[in-house]
Protein backbone atom coordinates (compact mmCIF):
# COMPACT_ATOMS: atom_id res chain seq x y z
CA UNK A 1 0.00 0.00 0.00
CA UNK A 2 2.55 2.03 0.96
CA UNK A 3 4.92 1.69 -1.96
CA UNK A 4 2.02 2.12 -4.57
CA UNK A 5 1.01 5.48 -2.85
CA UNK A 6 4.78 6.58 -3.40
CA UNK A 7 4.63 5.22 -6.78
CA UNK A 8 1.41 6.81 -8.19
CA UNK A 9 3.32 9.92 -6.49
CA UNK A 10 5.88 9.88 -8.08
CA UNK A 11 4.18 9.23 -11.51
CA UNK A 12 2.41 12.46 -11.05
CA UNK A 13 5.26 14.05 -10.66
CA UNK A 14 7.22 12.99 -12.95
CA UNK A 15 3.84 13.77 -15.60
CA UNK A 16 4.31 17.11 -14.55
CA UNK A 17 7.67 17.03 -15.33
CA UNK A 18 7.19 15.54 -18.64
CA UNK A 19 4.77 18.54 -19.48
CA UNK A 20 7.77 21.05 -18.71
CA UNK A 21 10.25 19.12 -20.16
CA UNK A 22 8.67 17.98 -23.84
CA UNK A 23 11.13 20.04 -25.38
CA UNK A 24 13.47 17.92 -24.28
CA UNK A 25 12.61 14.77 -25.40
CA UNK A 26 12.34 15.94 -28.84
CA UNK A 27 15.19 17.78 -28.68
CA UNK A 28 16.97 14.33 -27.44
CA UNK A 29 15.42 12.14 -30.29
CA UNK A 30 16.51 15.02 -33.14
CA UNK A 31 20.07 14.61 -32.00
CA UNK A 32 20.34 11.16 -32.06
CA UNK A 33 19.38 11.74 -35.58
CA UNK A 34 22.03 14.41 -36.59
CA UNK A 35 25.30 13.29 -34.38
CA UNK A 36 25.99 11.51 -37.24
CA UNK A 37 26.81 14.09 -39.58
CA UNK A 38 29.32 16.06 -38.24
CA UNK A 39 29.50 19.94 -38.69
CA UNK A 40 31.23 23.00 -37.31
CA UNK A 41 34.79 23.58 -35.35
CA UNK A 42 34.50 20.21 -33.18
CA UNK A 43 32.82 18.28 -34.57
CA UNK A 44 29.44 18.43 -32.62
CA UNK A 45 25.98 19.14 -33.52
CA UNK A 46 22.33 18.46 -32.08
CA UNK A 47 21.13 18.63 -28.69
CA UNK A 48 22.78 17.82 -25.55
CA UNK A 49 21.12 17.95 -22.47
CA UNK A 50 22.62 18.20 -19.46
CA UNK A 51 21.10 17.38 -15.58
CA UNK A 52 23.09 19.53 -13.20
CA UNK A 53 22.28 20.55 -9.41
CA UNK A 54 20.63 23.75 -9.10
CA UNK A 55 23.54 25.44 -7.11
CA UNK A 56 25.43 24.90 -10.84
CA UNK A 57 23.03 26.95 -12.55
CA UNK A 58 25.16 30.25 -13.11
CA UNK A 59 28.59 28.08 -14.04
CA UNK A 60 27.20 25.80 -16.49
CA UNK A 61 24.88 27.97 -17.95
CA UNK A 62 28.06 30.12 -19.17
CA UNK A 63 30.19 26.87 -20.03
CA UNK A 64 27.00 25.93 -22.46
CA UNK A 65 27.15 29.04 -24.14
CA UNK A 66 30.71 28.51 -24.46
CA UNK A 67 30.18 24.80 -25.70
CA UNK A 68 27.45 26.62 -28.35
CA UNK A 69 30.23 29.04 -29.79
CA UNK A 70 32.42 26.43 -30.51
CA UNK A 71 30.11 24.52 -32.35
CA UNK A 72 27.03 26.74 -34.11
CA UNK A 73 25.26 23.35 -34.72
CA UNK A 74 25.38 22.42 -31.37
CA UNK A 75 22.17 23.05 -28.66
CA UNK A 76 23.13 22.91 -25.29
CA UNK A 77 20.06 22.59 -22.83
CA UNK A 78 19.92 22.25 -19.15
CA UNK A 79 17.54 21.11 -16.42
CA UNK A 80 18.41 22.39 -13.11
CA UNK A 81 17.06 21.09 -10.23
CA UNK A 82 17.76 19.63 -6.77
CA UNK A 83 19.91 16.90 -7.24
CA UNK A 84 17.50 14.36 -5.65
CA UNK A 85 14.82 15.26 -7.96
CA UNK A 86 17.16 15.04 -10.71
CA UNK A 87 17.91 11.75 -9.66
CA UNK A 88 14.55 10.69 -9.24
CA UNK A 89 13.62 11.81 -13.34
CA UNK A 90 16.87 10.12 -14.66
CA UNK A 91 15.91 6.41 -12.64
CA UNK A 92 12.11 6.89 -13.76
CA UNK A 93 13.37 7.14 -17.50
CA UNK A 94 13.96 11.07 -18.46
CA UNK A 95 16.27 11.13 -21.65
CA UNK A 96 19.61 12.69 -20.65
CA UNK A 97 23.57 13.07 -21.66
CA UNK A 98 25.24 14.37 -18.54
CA UNK A 99 24.34 14.14 -14.87
CA UNK A 100 25.97 16.51 -12.62
CA UNK A 101 25.40 16.08 -8.89
CA UNK A 102 25.35 18.16 -5.78
CA UNK A 103 26.23 14.74 -3.78
CA UNK A 104 27.55 11.64 -4.18
CA UNK A 105 24.90 10.10 -2.82
CA UNK A 106 22.16 11.62 -5.20
CA UNK A 107 24.92 10.49 -7.79
CA UNK A 108 24.82 6.77 -6.38
CA UNK A 109 21.14 6.88 -6.88
CA UNK A 110 21.84 7.03 -10.83
CA UNK A 111 25.19 4.72 -11.04
CA UNK A 112 23.25 2.04 -8.57
CA UNK A 113 20.56 2.03 -11.42
CA UNK A 114 23.20 0.88 -14.07
CA UNK A 115 22.67 4.40 -16.00
CA UNK A 116 26.16 5.79 -15.98
CA UNK A 117 28.67 5.20 -18.67
CA UNK A 118 31.59 4.69 -16.84
CA UNK A 119 33.06 6.18 -12.90
CA UNK A 120 31.90 9.40 -12.19
CA UNK A 121 34.19 12.33 -11.69
CA UNK A 122 34.48 14.77 -8.94
CA UNK A 123 34.71 17.65 -10.67
CA UNK A 124 34.18 20.19 -7.31
CA UNK A 125 33.47 20.87 -4.10
CA UNK A 126 31.77 23.41 -1.94
CA UNK A 127 32.41 24.26 1.56
CA UNK A 128 30.31 25.82 4.41
CA UNK A 129 30.82 29.20 5.07
CA UNK A 130 29.89 31.85 7.63
CA UNK A 131 27.78 34.56 6.53
CA UNK A 132 27.52 37.96 7.35
CA UNK A 133 25.92 41.48 7.16
CA UNK A 134 28.23 43.37 4.78
CA UNK A 135 31.45 45.23 8.00
CA UNK A 136 30.32 42.35 9.91
CA UNK A 137 28.74 44.32 12.22
CA UNK A 138 28.97 41.80 14.97
CA UNK A 139 32.83 41.09 15.15
CA UNK A 140 32.24 37.26 14.03
CA UNK A 141 35.26 35.66 13.94
CA UNK A 142 34.75 31.89 13.33
CA UNK A 143 32.38 29.07 13.87
CA UNK A 144 32.84 29.30 18.01
CA UNK A 145 30.21 32.22 17.67
CA UNK A 146 27.82 30.45 16.90
CA UNK A 147 27.50 29.82 20.23
CA UNK A 148 26.81 33.04 21.75
CA UNK A 149 23.41 34.12 23.28
CA UNK A 150 23.79 37.28 22.60
CA UNK A 151 24.13 36.99 18.85
CA UNK A 152 20.73 36.62 16.02
CA UNK A 153 21.92 33.44 14.42
CA UNK A 154 21.00 31.16 11.37
CA UNK A 155 21.37 27.38 10.40
CA UNK A 156 19.92 25.73 7.95
CA UNK A 157 17.20 23.50 9.31
CA UNK A 158 18.77 19.28 10.27
CA UNK A 159 16.44 18.31 7.50
CA UNK A 160 17.95 20.11 4.67
CA UNK A 161 21.65 19.22 2.98
CA UNK A 162 22.85 22.67 4.15
CA UNK A 163 21.68 21.82 7.79
CA UNK A 164 22.84 18.59 7.64
CA UNK A 165 26.60 19.74 6.76
CA UNK A 166 25.76 22.51 9.48
CA UNK A 167 25.89 20.00 12.46
CA UNK A 168 28.48 18.09 10.90
CA UNK A 169 31.22 21.14 11.57
CA UNK A 170 29.69 22.05 14.73
CA UNK A 171 30.31 18.48 16.05
CA UNK A 172 33.51 18.40 14.71
CA UNK A 173 34.68 21.53 16.62
CA UNK A 174 32.81 20.80 19.54
CA UNK A 175 30.78 23.94 19.42
CA UNK A 176 27.23 24.09 20.39
CA UNK A 177 24.96 26.75 18.43
CA UNK A 178 22.00 28.45 19.95
CA UNK A 179 20.38 29.56 16.62
CA UNK A 180 17.57 31.31 16.75
CA UNK A 181 16.32 30.20 13.91
CA UNK A 182 16.89 27.49 11.85
CA UNK A 183 16.24 27.85 8.40
CA UNK A 184 14.05 26.06 5.21
CA UNK A 185 17.05 26.49 2.69
CA UNK A 186 20.04 28.54 2.48
CA UNK A 187 18.67 31.23 0.39
CA UNK A 188 16.00 32.00 3.33
CA UNK A 189 19.03 31.99 5.48
CA UNK A 190 20.64 34.80 3.56
CA UNK A 191 17.59 37.15 3.12
CA UNK A 192 18.01 37.37 7.01
CA UNK A 193 21.55 38.15 6.35
CA UNK A 194 21.02 40.81 3.65
CA UNK A 195 18.35 42.46 5.71
CA UNK A 196 20.71 42.53 8.87
CA UNK A 197 18.38 40.44 10.56
CA UNK A 198 20.61 38.05 12.00
CA UNK A 199 23.99 38.31 12.80
CA UNK A 200 25.24 35.75 10.40
CA UNK A 201 24.10 32.24 9.23
CA UNK A 202 25.89 29.13 7.97
CA UNK A 203 25.57 29.04 4.50
CA UNK A 204 27.87 27.24 1.14
CA UNK A 205 30.64 29.61 -0.11
CA UNK A 206 29.02 29.26 -3.38
CA UNK A 207 26.07 31.19 -1.81
CA UNK A 208 28.09 34.06 -0.25
CA UNK A 209 29.66 34.75 -3.80
CA UNK A 210 26.12 34.82 -5.65
CA UNK A 211 24.94 37.17 -2.46
CA UNK A 212 27.28 39.89 -3.84
CA UNK A 213 28.09 42.81 -1.64
CA UNK A 214 25.42 42.66 0.73
CA UNK A 215 26.78 39.60 2.36
CA UNK A 216 30.25 39.15 3.59
CA UNK A 217 31.55 35.42 3.67
CA UNK A 218 34.15 34.09 6.55
CA UNK A 219 36.00 30.70 5.93
CA UNK A 220 36.50 28.35 8.91
CA UNK A 221 39.24 25.42 9.20
CA UNK A 222 36.14 23.14 10.42
CA UNK A 223 34.38 23.33 6.99
CA UNK A 224 36.98 20.86 5.75
CA UNK A 225 34.70 18.45 8.03
CA UNK A 226 31.95 18.76 5.54
CA UNK A 227 33.39 19.00 1.85
CA UNK A 228 30.61 18.49 -0.42
CA UNK A 229 31.56 16.56 -3.42
CA UNK A 230 29.83 17.37 -7.22
CA UNK A 231 30.24 14.25 -8.99
CA UNK A 232 29.19 14.14 -12.63
CA UNK A 233 29.03 11.47 -15.39
CA UNK A 234 28.22 10.61 -18.65
CA UNK A 235 24.63 8.44 -18.88
CA UNK A 236 24.84 5.19 -20.92
CA UNK A 237 21.80 5.87 -23.14
CA UNK A 238 23.12 9.49 -24.05
CA UNK A 239 21.38 10.52 -26.97
CA UNK A 240 24.69 12.64 -27.94
CA UNK A 241 27.15 10.96 -26.51
CA UNK A 242 30.10 13.05 -28.11
CA UNK A 243 28.81 16.11 -27.05
CA UNK A 244 28.36 14.82 -22.96
CA UNK A 245 32.18 13.42 -23.35
CA UNK A 246 32.90 17.52 -24.90
CA UNK A 247 30.85 18.63 -21.85
CA UNK A 248 32.43 17.29 -19.42
CA UNK A 249 35.80 17.59 -20.85
CA UNK A 250 35.26 21.26 -20.33
CA UNK A 251 34.21 21.03 -16.71
CA UNK A 252 37.45 19.24 -16.51
CA UNK A 253 39.28 22.01 -18.48
CA UNK A 254 41.20 24.83 -16.05
CA UNK A 255 39.17 26.94 -18.03
CA UNK A 256 35.77 24.93 -16.43
CA UNK A 257 37.61 24.93 -13.21
CA UNK A 258 38.49 28.56 -13.05
CA UNK A 259 34.74 29.71 -13.84
CA UNK A 260 34.05 27.34 -10.62
CA UNK A 261 36.08 28.61 -8.23
CA UNK A 262 34.77 31.95 -9.45
CA UNK A 263 31.88 31.45 -8.66
CA UNK A 264 33.13 30.08 -4.79
CA UNK A 265 33.52 26.28 -5.30
CA UNK A 266 36.19 24.83 -4.71
CA UNK A 267 38.78 22.21 -6.57
CA UNK A 268 38.05 18.80 -5.66
CA UNK B 1 -41.47 25.89 6.09
CA UNK B 2 -40.37 23.31 3.83
CA UNK B 3 -36.72 23.71 2.15
CA UNK B 4 -36.68 24.19 -1.76
CA UNK B 5 -34.86 21.21 -3.26
CA UNK B 6 -31.77 22.27 -5.44
CA UNK B 7 -32.42 24.03 -9.13
CA UNK B 8 -31.11 21.11 -11.41
CA UNK B 9 -28.66 23.66 -12.92
CA UNK B 10 -26.80 24.08 -10.11
CA UNK B 11 -26.37 20.62 -8.98
CA UNK B 12 -23.97 19.36 -11.39
CA UNK B 13 -20.70 22.07 -10.91
CA UNK B 14 -21.70 22.15 -6.91
CA UNK B 15 -20.72 18.22 -7.30
CA UNK B 16 -17.65 19.43 -9.62
CA UNK B 17 -16.83 21.61 -6.68
CA UNK B 18 -17.47 19.24 -3.81
CA UNK B 19 -14.83 17.01 -5.90
CA UNK B 20 -12.49 19.33 -6.66
CA UNK B 21 -12.38 20.66 -2.67
CA UNK B 22 -12.54 17.11 -1.24
CA UNK B 23 -10.37 14.67 -3.49
CA UNK B 24 -7.17 16.17 -2.72
CA UNK B 25 -7.70 15.63 1.14
CA UNK B 26 -9.21 11.93 0.16
CA UNK B 27 -5.37 11.69 -1.42
CA UNK B 28 -3.89 12.72 1.64
CA UNK B 29 -5.77 9.59 3.51
CA UNK B 30 -5.33 7.03 1.38
CA UNK B 31 -1.50 7.95 1.50
CA UNK B 32 -1.61 8.09 4.96
CA UNK B 33 1.10 5.61 6.16
CA UNK B 34 -1.40 3.92 9.21
CA UNK B 35 0.49 1.13 10.17
CA UNK B 36 3.46 3.90 11.19
CA UNK B 37 0.78 6.53 13.12
CA UNK B 38 1.49 5.75 16.36
CA UNK B 39 5.28 6.32 16.08
CA UNK B 40 5.12 9.51 13.64
CA UNK B 41 2.76 10.92 16.24
CA UNK B 42 4.64 10.34 19.30
CA UNK B 43 8.02 11.68 17.59
CA UNK B 44 9.31 14.61 19.33
CA UNK B 45 8.23 17.87 18.78
CA UNK B 46 4.85 16.61 17.20
CA UNK B 47 2.34 17.78 20.16
CA UNK B 48 4.92 21.29 20.76
CA UNK B 49 4.63 22.37 16.97
CA UNK B 50 0.50 21.55 17.60
CA UNK B 51 0.95 23.37 20.55
CA UNK B 52 2.55 26.53 19.29
CA UNK B 53 0.07 26.44 15.79
CA UNK B 54 -3.22 26.18 18.23
CA UNK B 55 -1.92 29.03 20.52
CA UNK B 56 -0.38 31.48 17.98
CA UNK B 57 -3.92 31.19 15.53
CA UNK B 58 -5.72 32.12 18.25
CA UNK B 59 -4.03 34.69 19.48
CA UNK B 60 -3.83 36.45 15.98
CA UNK B 61 -7.75 36.14 16.26
CA UNK B 62 -8.23 37.59 19.48
CA UNK B 63 -5.68 40.30 18.04
CA UNK B 64 -7.84 40.50 14.57
CA UNK B 65 -11.13 40.76 16.68
CA UNK B 66 -10.04 43.46 18.84
CA UNK B 67 -8.57 45.35 15.73
CA UNK B 68 -10.52 44.22 13.01
CA UNK B 69 -14.38 44.55 14.34
CA UNK B 70 -13.73 48.36 14.73
CA UNK B 71 -11.72 48.89 11.51
CA UNK B 72 -14.44 47.24 9.51
CA UNK B 73 -16.84 49.47 10.87
CA UNK B 74 -15.24 52.31 10.48
CA UNK B 75 -14.82 50.99 6.38
CA UNK B 76 -18.75 50.29 6.37
CA UNK B 77 -20.62 52.84 8.40
CA UNK B 78 -18.33 56.22 8.91
CA UNK B 79 -17.89 58.97 6.31
CA UNK B 80 -14.62 59.52 6.25
CA UNK B 81 -12.88 60.55 3.41
CA UNK B 82 -10.81 58.03 1.33
CA UNK B 83 -12.68 54.97 3.07
CA UNK B 84 -11.95 53.09 -0.86
CA UNK B 85 -8.27 53.86 -0.52
CA UNK B 86 -8.44 52.27 2.96
CA UNK B 87 -10.06 49.36 2.14
CA UNK B 88 -8.10 48.77 -0.64
CA UNK B 89 -4.97 48.93 1.57
CA UNK B 90 -6.32 46.74 4.45
CA UNK B 91 -6.95 44.12 2.27
CA UNK B 92 -3.09 44.00 0.75
CA UNK B 93 -1.80 41.47 2.67
CA UNK B 94 -4.84 39.05 0.60
CA UNK B 95 -3.01 39.68 -2.59
CA UNK B 96 0.85 39.85 -1.43
CA UNK B 97 2.60 36.23 -1.23
CA UNK B 98 3.46 35.93 2.33
CA UNK B 99 7.01 35.54 2.08
CA UNK B 100 7.05 39.13 0.78
CA UNK B 101 4.44 39.72 3.68
CA UNK B 102 7.61 38.40 5.97
CA UNK B 103 9.78 40.85 4.64
CA UNK B 104 7.78 43.40 4.93
CA UNK B 105 7.36 43.18 8.94
CA UNK B 106 11.34 42.35 9.10
CA UNK B 107 11.33 46.17 7.27
CA UNK B 108 9.08 47.77 9.77
CA UNK B 109 9.56 45.13 12.81
CA UNK B 110 12.74 44.00 12.13
CA UNK B 111 15.53 45.30 14.34
CA UNK B 112 16.91 47.02 11.74
CA UNK B 113 13.11 48.05 10.55
CA UNK B 114 11.68 51.67 11.23
CA UNK B 115 10.35 50.83 14.05
CA UNK B 116 11.71 47.75 15.16
CA UNK B 117 15.25 49.82 15.64
CA UNK B 118 14.03 52.20 18.09
CA UNK B 119 12.23 49.72 20.30
CA UNK B 120 15.58 47.77 20.56
CA UNK B 121 17.64 51.07 21.06
CA UNK B 122 14.82 51.74 23.83
CA UNK B 123 13.86 48.85 25.44
CA UNK B 124 16.15 46.39 24.09
CA UNK B 125 13.57 43.89 22.68
CA UNK B 126 13.68 42.67 19.40
CA UNK B 127 10.63 40.68 17.85
CA UNK B 128 11.62 38.66 15.20
CA UNK B 129 12.65 34.82 15.58
CA UNK B 130 10.01 34.62 18.87
CA UNK B 131 6.61 33.83 19.51
CA UNK B 132 5.57 37.26 19.30
CA UNK B 133 6.57 37.35 15.56
CA UNK B 134 4.56 34.31 15.36
CA UNK B 135 1.46 35.87 16.03
CA UNK B 136 2.18 39.20 14.35
CA UNK B 137 3.46 37.15 10.95
CA UNK B 138 -0.05 35.50 11.37
CA UNK B 139 -2.47 38.56 12.20
CA UNK B 140 -0.97 40.54 9.18
CA UNK B 141 -2.00 37.61 7.12
CA UNK B 142 -5.08 36.53 9.05
CA UNK B 143 -6.95 40.13 9.72
CA UNK B 144 -8.45 41.15 6.28
CA UNK B 145 -10.19 37.91 6.38
CA UNK B 146 -12.23 39.08 9.46
CA UNK B 147 -12.36 42.68 8.66
CA UNK B 148 -14.00 41.96 4.81
CA UNK B 149 -16.61 39.28 6.52
CA UNK B 150 -17.62 42.12 9.43
CA UNK B 151 -17.86 44.98 6.73
CA UNK B 152 -19.71 43.02 4.75
CA UNK B 153 -22.48 42.04 7.72
CA UNK B 154 -22.40 45.48 8.17
CA UNK B 155 -23.47 46.87 5.30
CA UNK B 156 -25.87 44.09 5.10
CA UNK B 157 -27.74 44.73 8.77
CA UNK B 158 -30.84 46.99 9.00
CA UNK B 159 -28.99 50.49 9.36
CA UNK B 160 -32.60 51.29 11.51
CA UNK B 161 -32.31 49.87 14.72
CA UNK B 162 -29.24 51.72 14.96
CA UNK B 163 -31.35 54.73 14.34
CA UNK B 164 -34.18 53.64 16.20
CA UNK B 165 -31.66 52.91 19.58
CA UNK B 166 -30.33 56.45 18.80
CA UNK B 167 -33.83 58.26 18.83
CA UNK B 168 -34.31 56.17 22.31
CA UNK B 169 -31.61 57.85 23.69
CA UNK B 170 -28.55 55.59 23.54
CA UNK B 171 -25.40 57.26 23.03
CA UNK B 172 -23.02 55.71 20.00
CA UNK B 173 -21.27 53.96 21.89
CA UNK B 174 -24.17 52.23 23.61
CA UNK B 175 -25.64 51.41 20.25
CA UNK B 176 -22.35 49.84 18.77
CA UNK B 177 -22.09 47.25 21.99
CA UNK B 178 -26.05 46.97 22.40
CA UNK B 179 -27.57 46.85 18.68
CA UNK B 180 -24.89 46.68 16.37
CA UNK B 181 -22.59 44.09 17.42
CA UNK B 182 -25.35 41.60 18.43
CA UNK B 183 -26.46 42.23 14.79
CA UNK B 184 -23.68 41.45 13.05
CA UNK B 185 -22.22 38.51 15.40
CA UNK B 186 -23.02 35.99 12.92
CA UNK B 187 -20.81 37.79 10.49
CA UNK B 188 -18.31 38.13 13.06
CA UNK B 189 -17.95 34.43 14.20
CA UNK B 190 -17.77 33.74 10.02
CA UNK B 191 -14.88 35.98 9.73
CA UNK B 192 -13.54 35.06 13.19
CA UNK B 193 -13.19 31.08 12.25
CA UNK B 194 -11.90 32.28 8.12
CA UNK B 195 -9.06 34.07 10.13
CA UNK B 196 -8.16 31.74 12.58
CA UNK B 197 -8.33 28.68 9.62
CA UNK B 198 -6.14 30.96 7.28
CA UNK B 199 -3.48 31.90 10.44
CA UNK B 200 -3.71 28.23 11.74
CA UNK B 201 -2.50 27.35 8.05
CA UNK B 202 -0.01 30.35 8.06
CA UNK B 203 3.58 29.31 6.14
CA UNK B 204 5.36 32.16 4.38
CA UNK B 205 5.27 35.42 6.27
CA UNK B 206 5.87 33.29 9.54
CA UNK B 207 9.05 31.26 8.53
CA UNK B 208 10.50 34.28 7.08
CA UNK B 209 9.38 37.09 9.72
CA UNK B 210 9.86 34.15 12.84
CA UNK B 211 12.02 31.54 11.70
CA UNK B 212 11.61 28.20 12.50
CA UNK B 213 13.13 27.07 16.00
CA UNK B 214 11.34 24.26 17.58
CA UNK B 215 8.80 25.20 20.36
CA UNK B 216 9.39 28.84 19.52
CA UNK B 217 8.46 29.80 16.52
CA UNK B 218 7.93 25.94 14.36
CA UNK B 219 4.21 25.86 14.28
CA UNK B 220 3.06 22.90 11.81
CA UNK B 221 2.64 23.91 8.34
CA UNK B 222 6.55 24.83 8.85
CA UNK B 223 6.85 21.42 10.58
CA UNK B 224 5.14 20.06 7.58
CA UNK B 225 7.39 21.81 5.32
CA UNK B 226 10.81 20.54 6.67
CA UNK B 227 9.78 16.90 7.12
CA UNK B 228 8.95 16.98 3.33
CA UNK B 229 12.31 17.40 2.91
CA UNK B 230 13.49 14.14 4.28
CA UNK B 231 10.55 12.04 4.99
CA UNK B 232 7.13 12.93 2.97
CA UNK B 233 5.51 9.89 5.30
CA UNK B 234 5.94 11.97 8.58
CA UNK B 235 4.61 15.21 6.52
CA UNK B 236 1.28 13.35 5.40
CA UNK B 237 0.69 12.47 8.87
CA UNK B 238 1.36 15.64 10.79
CA UNK B 239 -0.88 17.47 7.85
CA UNK B 240 -3.57 14.78 8.80
CA UNK B 241 -3.07 16.08 12.24
CA UNK B 242 -3.51 19.84 11.70
CA UNK B 243 -6.78 18.51 9.32
CA UNK B 244 -8.20 16.92 11.85
CA UNK B 245 -7.36 19.45 14.83
CA UNK B 246 -8.94 22.07 12.51
CA UNK B 247 -12.32 20.47 11.48
CA UNK B 248 -12.80 19.14 15.15
CA UNK B 249 -12.70 22.60 16.00
CA UNK B 250 -14.63 24.15 13.76
CA UNK B 251 -16.98 21.86 14.03
CA UNK B 252 -17.47 22.05 17.67
CA UNK B 253 -17.75 25.84 17.10
CA UNK B 254 -20.57 25.42 14.53
CA UNK B 255 -23.04 24.16 16.90
CA UNK B 256 -22.07 26.58 19.80
CA UNK B 257 -22.05 29.29 17.81
CA UNK B 258 -22.38 29.63 13.75
CA UNK B 259 -24.97 27.12 14.11
CA UNK B 260 -27.41 29.52 15.95
CA UNK B 261 -26.31 32.67 14.18
CA UNK B 262 -27.27 31.15 10.68
CA UNK B 263 -30.83 29.51 12.36
CA UNK B 264 -31.38 32.99 13.39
Amino acid sequence: MRGRGTAVLVAVALGALGACGGGGDDGAQASGGTSASPSGDGGLSGTLTVFAAASLTDVFTGLGEQLEGDDPDLTVQFNFAGSSALATQLTQGAPADVFASANPTQMAVVTDAGLADGDPTVFTANVLQIAVPAGNPAGITGLADFGREDLALAVCAPEVPCGAAAEDVFAAAGVTPLPDTQEEDVRAALTKVELGEVDAALVYATDVTAAGDAVEGIAFPEAEDAVNDYPLVTLAEAPNADAAQAFVDLVLSDEGQQALEAAGFRSP
Amino acid sequence: MRRPRTPAPLLVPAALAVAFLVLPLAGLLVRTPWSQLGTLLTAPGVGQALRLSLVSATLATLVSVVLGVPLAWVLARSRARGRAVLRALVTVPLVLPPVVGGVALFLVLGRQGIVGRWLAEATGITIPFTTTAVVIAETFVAMPFLVISVEGALRAADARYEDAAATLGADRWTTFRRVTLPLVAPGVAAGAVLCWARALGEFGATITFAGNFPGTTQTMPLAVYLALQRDPQAAIVLSLVLLVVSVATLLLLRDRWLGRGAAA
